[in-house]
């Protein structure tokens, strides 16, 4: 071979960088759906019991706290380096078509994955501060009924009341749309960035991607909803 | 003709190249490093030598007028590659394959050169294998072989429909791993305009960077051309839009003889002509003829559908004619007999200038799948051009230019008569004869670069080991450059009122009409002093506009034509003097029952050119042919 | 047919471009489209304009020379189909047809729609082959093929390099036109001999030339004129791991 030793390492290339958002974003797959089966436990309709057992072991685990925080690393690789090739990708054609036709061979929501991501990284920043500012950072949340103590609120509860808002509940509903736009391209994308390809397999991941980025959403913007209509007391 | 030595070695002629090789002078490897190789072209041959030469240790610089050295028109062959490796156990061998190829060259190629083909094609497919050519396999792993025209045997090796893609996407592999390594300088985008003579021997170019249009001066030791066909000549042919004889032809006028420039192939298997505007002529690969029926109405001006004619009214005039070989007859065979079906009237589609590529049987035996496992890409290609569906409506063929036999005259180590100036591939004249075998010119491409070329150029380099890199401001280098100028200049400065695709048209057409598929001694008699006449128009009337130091596609192609003229008059002139038929050379005052009539008494021989002047009649060499292991026979495929 | 065309002028690398309009009438439906650029060229040669400069050479969909943005899209409307193979029919009478080269950084522009694509021959050099020289290898019978392999092989190896993925990406990437190339080489075994340093340097070599990252739009896919698979982008990132990190 010509060049004996490649120039750069791995997370050098593009394809290195390429690799760290589809690992962290499986990553973010597999907390998606921890956090909506622990969130589902509502639809039990117990008055939040149920829910808020799930939510205390969530908070007081200690595998899970550790877990949490290589989450959070993973989601700050998962910005960070999808903003910075996003900017690198945006770089390699100065002189625009005056005639551009993308929708003839792709879908728009892949070609707007940083948009995409963005709202989300927006509305992220809102429902950190509503729910986990709060139970991790502040003594408001009490782990049940049982055992508030004055001043405090379940997660439940907390819940309840900031969905009786409903501009939070619409800011919600859209934030799990662009989410499941992110998701249709993301999932399989990640598999495609892996290398994880073979004829058999492939359109499984596929139809399992689809469903999943309409499934998972639609869970999660149900949570909102039904709250705010008093479906789950 | 003491003039014309072919330097055939002695010796038995199964043995003659291996005695040969063993015998000629070599170079040692500290002395390659200082000796430079010119290859102008990056088809099968020029990327397969190029890339050869400098695996040895030779410095090499390597041209190209396309964008990448990929895109050499060697990339359109589909059907496939010949090689005696008899896997297939039908009795082939080196010997069948020899025999094949001179015999359907119509006895007047090389007893010596075709046998040397035939014995290094088995190396070629190892070499292709090895580069990671992907030929087509069976279940268990090994090639795959298909059968071809002119052969009985099953000896063609194939990439679906893309063999020549593919082994040339292989010699480009090989390229570039020499222009990584640094042994190879590439220069794409680059066009030979002259060449440099020094003391009577070969030792650089006049190059135009098509970018810039700036004229650069090249040294080397040794020019190779590798520069392809002709057949542009005719305007309308399969060869790609820039294929042209510029290099070759400055080369003939600089003293190299041009041989047998009258042997044009024409392939019986095109997509018809269809309207003025025709830019060229598409290939449908010979292949096909392995599982289509060639037919026409029995009747003459029947305009019914194809589906509509019964059996008992199709003539299926091949398989009549020529019941032995049947569709799979030798194109010049082929051409000939779809020529005749339509002069007779009979021909098919609006022109009535085709005939029909029929699959129905064996779609009908094998299953449309099999049929489009093995010819899916052609049937698309045919599909997208005609908008007609070949599975459901038969294909419409006619004859076109496709190959050139002819070509710079080389002796057995591919050396021209300018020493230090080679030929290979489809660029000289050696191997086809009068008529070309299908899947043979990638196997003499490739033979000539990979196995042949690379051996024999060290016989005349070990001469040269003390020749110091001449600079490039040597008076012979001036010299050539200002020839390249003023003719560049005096094509712009004309201003006259036709574009250049006005006269290669007006050009191709009196070729096409005279010096086509049949020809007579009145035809060409006329013919000559009508290229004559245009070519005094052209230089007088010729518009070509835009500048000289700038990528100008218009000037460019002024160049070519203005060769194209000085060729073509050569071309009848060789068609005049070959008083016989022989192969692709058709004289409709020498047939036999409409077949082609040779005379092996007297034309047994190479016509070899000798260029006096433009305007001036060319001087004939002949080199006589020697047949000591085939006997003269009259090609018979009945 | 009558046709508005909208081409890109541009004199040389360094003067900037425009799309200048001009209306070319009697257009034969059977023309190809590169036909009906040629009548355009003839006009303005007897017009004493400087034709329009594009590339192109077999006409037949296979050098991959030809490599024109059509109407927003490489090659034009049609699926699986070079421009050359492009025909008149497949546009509308009266029809406003936009003629853009490729744009890529990595593509600079020439002359009006030609392009510059020695990056591919250059990554290409960087280990786009086997590293074999003329004349040392065995029979060709003695590698056999699994034949799903082979025929995979020759999928990806029909790439033709025209750059049509790269013109159609988001990104500029030249993922499909690499890819193609180091699959076509890893589902061989002559090529699995050195596919470690195939892909790196091919990969290093990609980067190097300025393309940008694949982001699995599957443009490339749907534009490509021989329909390469993504599939082979997925096999070059595994190869590529698996030879980053073993």
């Amino acid at each position: 071979m010509n060049k004996q030793i490649a120039k750069n390492g791995m997370l050098g290339t593009l394809i290195g960088r390429k690799m760290l958002m589809g690992i962290t974003g499986m990553f973010l797959i597999l907390f998606l759906v921890v956090h909506c089966a622990v969130n589902a436990l509502i639809f039990v309709n117990d008055g939040g019991e149920l829910f808020n057992k799930g939510a205390e072991f969530m908070g007081t685990n200690i595998l899970i706290r550790i877990v949490e925080v290589v989450l959070f690393v993973g989601i700050l690789v998962h910005i960070v380096d999808g903003i910075m090739l996003e900017r690198l990708n945006r770089q390699k054609r100065t002189v625009p078509y005056v005639s551009h036709n993308p929708q003839a061979n792709s879908k728009w929501y892949s070609r707007w994955m940083g948009l995409l991501g963005i709202l989300i990284l927006m509305f992220l920043i809102v429902h950190l501060k509503h729910f986990w500012v709060l139970s991790r950072f502040t003594d408001h949340i009490a782990h049940s009924e049982m055992d508030k103590l004055p001043g405090q609120e379940t997660l439940f509860y907390e819940m309840k009341e900031v969905f009786e808002n409903p501009a939070v509940v619409l800011i919600y509903v859209l934030a799990m749309i662009g989410l499941s736009y992110h998701l249709m391209h993301g999932f399989q994308s990640a598999f495609q960035t892996m290398g994880w390809n073979h004829p058999k397999y492939t359109p499984c991941i596929k139809q399992a991607g689809f469903w999943f980025s309409i499934i998972v959403p639609f869970v999660f913007a149900l949570m909102p909803i039904a709250m705010y209509t008093g479906i789950i007391k | 003709m003491a003039i014309l030595d072919s330097k055939i070695p002695d010796g038995s002629l199964e043995t003659k190249w291996s005695n040969y090789k063993s015998h000629i002078k070599l170079v040692n490897p500290s002395n390659k490093r200082k000796l430079e190789i010119i290859v102008i072209g990056t088809g099968l041959a020029g990327s397969s030598a190029a890339a050869s030469l400098a695996e040895l240790g030779y410095k090499v610089k390597a041209y190209c007028y396309q964008d990448s050295p990929r895109r050499a028109h060697s990339i359109a062959a589909q059907g496939g590659i010949n090689s005696a490796k008899n896997y297939k156990n039908d009795g082939d061998s080196v010997y069948r394959l020899f025999y094949d190829t001179v015999k359907g060259g119509d006895f007047r190629s090389r007893e010596a050169n075709v046998y040397r083909l035939a014995e290094v094609s088995t190396a070629i497919i190892d070499q292709c294998v090895a580069q990671g050519v992907p030929f087509a396999r069976e279940y268990g792993g090994l090639l795959d072989n298909r059968s071809f025209g002119g052969a009985q045997v099953s000896r063609t090796f194939y990439a679906r429909g893309q063999t020549g893609q593919q082994l040339l996407l292989g010699a480009y592999s090989a390229l570039s791993r020499q222009i990584g390594l640094g042994n190879v300088q590439m220069f794409n985008r680059h066009e030979m305009v002259e060449l440099v003579v020094i003391d009577g021997k070969a030792r650089g170019i006049i190059a135009r960077n098509l970018t810039n249009g700036k004229l650069e001066r090249h040294f080397g030791h040794a020019v190779v051309l590798a520069t392809g066909g002709y057949g542009n000549v005719f305007f309308l042919s399969t060869n790609a839009m820039g294929c042209n004889v510029t290099a070759a032809w400055k080369a003939h006028k600089k003293g190299a003889f041009f041989a047998n420039p009258c042997y044009t192939q024409i392939h019986p298997t095109c997509i018809p002509v269809s309207g003025d505007y025709q830019s060229k002529l598409t290939l449908m690969s010979e292949s096909l003829r392995n599982d289509g029926r060639v037919w026409v109405p029995k009747k003459q001006g029947d305009k019914r559908k194809p589906i509509d004619i019964p059996e008992d009214e199709r003539d299926y005039y091949l398989e009549r004619k020529y019941p032995s070989f049947g569709n799979l007859a030798p194109r010049d065979i082929s051409s000939r007999a779809a020529k005749e079906a339509c002069d007779d009237g009979r021909g098919v589609g609006e022109s009535g200038l085709a005939v029909y590529l029929d699959f129905a049987d064996a779609i009908k035996r094998l299953g449309k799948d099999v049929i489009e496992a093995r010819y899916g890409n052609l049937f698309d290609m045919y599909k997208h051009i005609t908008n007609e569906d070949p599975y459901q409506v038969p294909m419409r063929i006619y004859p076109a230019v496709h190959y050139t036999m002819g070509g710079i005259w080389v002796d057995y180590n591919l050396m021209t008569t300018v020493p230090g100036l080679y030929a290979t591939g489809e660029c000289n004249f050696s191997d086809h004869g009068a008529n070309r075998l299908g899947a043979s010119a990638l196997m003499q491409g490739l033979a000539d670069g990979y196995f042949v070329l690379p051996y024999t150029i060290g016989d005349y380099l070990s001469g040269e080991i003390f020749t110091k890199a001449i600079p490039t401001d040597h008076p012979a280098f001036l010299e050539a450059e200002k020839q390249a100028k003023e003719r560049i200049d005096k094509l712009l400065s004309i201003k006259g009122k036709k574009s250049v695709d006005d006269f290669h048209k007006a050009l191709g057409k009196i070729m096409w009409e005279y010096c086509g598929m049949a020809r007579n001694a009145e035809g060409l008699a006329k013919a000559k002093q009508m290229v004559r006449q245009l070519r005094d128009e052209f230089w007088k009337d010729v518009k070509v506009t835009g500048e000289a130091d700038e990528l100008n596609v218009d000037l460019e192609k002024a160049g070519r034509v203005a060769d194209f003229m000085e060729l073509g008059e050569l071309m009848i002139d060789d068609a005049l003097d070959r008083n016989e038929s022989c192969g692709a050379h058709f004289r409709v005052e020498y047939q036999e029952e409409g077949e082609a009539k040779r005379n092996d008494e007297k034309y047994a021989y190479v016509a070899a050119w000798e260029h006096k002047g433009v305007g001036e009649n060319s001087v004939l060499h002949k080199e006589q042919l020697v047949f000591e292991n085939v006997h003269f026979a009259t090609r018979s495929y009945k | 047919m009558k046709f508005n065309l909208k081409i890109w002028r541009q004199k040389n690398a360094s003067t900037p471009g425009k799309i200048v309009d001009y209306s070319i009438d009697n257009i034969n439906e059977h023309m190809s489209f590169l036909e009906m650029m040629d009548v355009l060229n003839e006009q303005l040669i007897h017009k004493g304009e400087p034709p329009v400069a594009y590339d192109h050479d077999c006409r037949e969909g296979i050098c991959g020379m030809c490599s024109m943005h059509i109407n927003g899209r490489p090659h034009g409307p049609l699926a699986a189909t070079t421009t050359c193979q492009l025909y008149m029919r497949n546009f509308k009478d009266g029809e406003t047809i936009y003629i853009e080269p490729f744009r890529a950084n990595s593509f600079p522009v020439i002359r009006d729609l030609v392009v510059d694509r020695s990056a591919f021959d250059r990554i290409m050099q960087a280990g786009g082959f086997v590293s074999v020289n003329t004349g040392s290898v065995q029979d060709a019978n003695n590698i056999p093929v699994n034949k799903q392999h082979a025929d995979l092989a020759m999928d990806a190896a029909a790439c033709i390099g025209c750059g049509a993925c790269v013109a159609a990406c988001k990104n500029s990437s030249a993922s499909l036109f690499v890819s193609a190339k180091i699959s076509q080489l890893a589902l061989l075994p002559q090529g699995q001999v050195e596919a470690k340093e195939r892909v790196l340097a091919m990969v290093n070599q990609m980067d190097e030339e300025g393309f940008g990252s694949c982001t699995n739009t599957g443009a490339c896919e749907a534009e490509c004129p021989k329909e390469i698979s993504i599939s082979n982008i997925a096999r070059m990132n595994r190869e590529y791991y698996i030879a980053s990190l073993t």
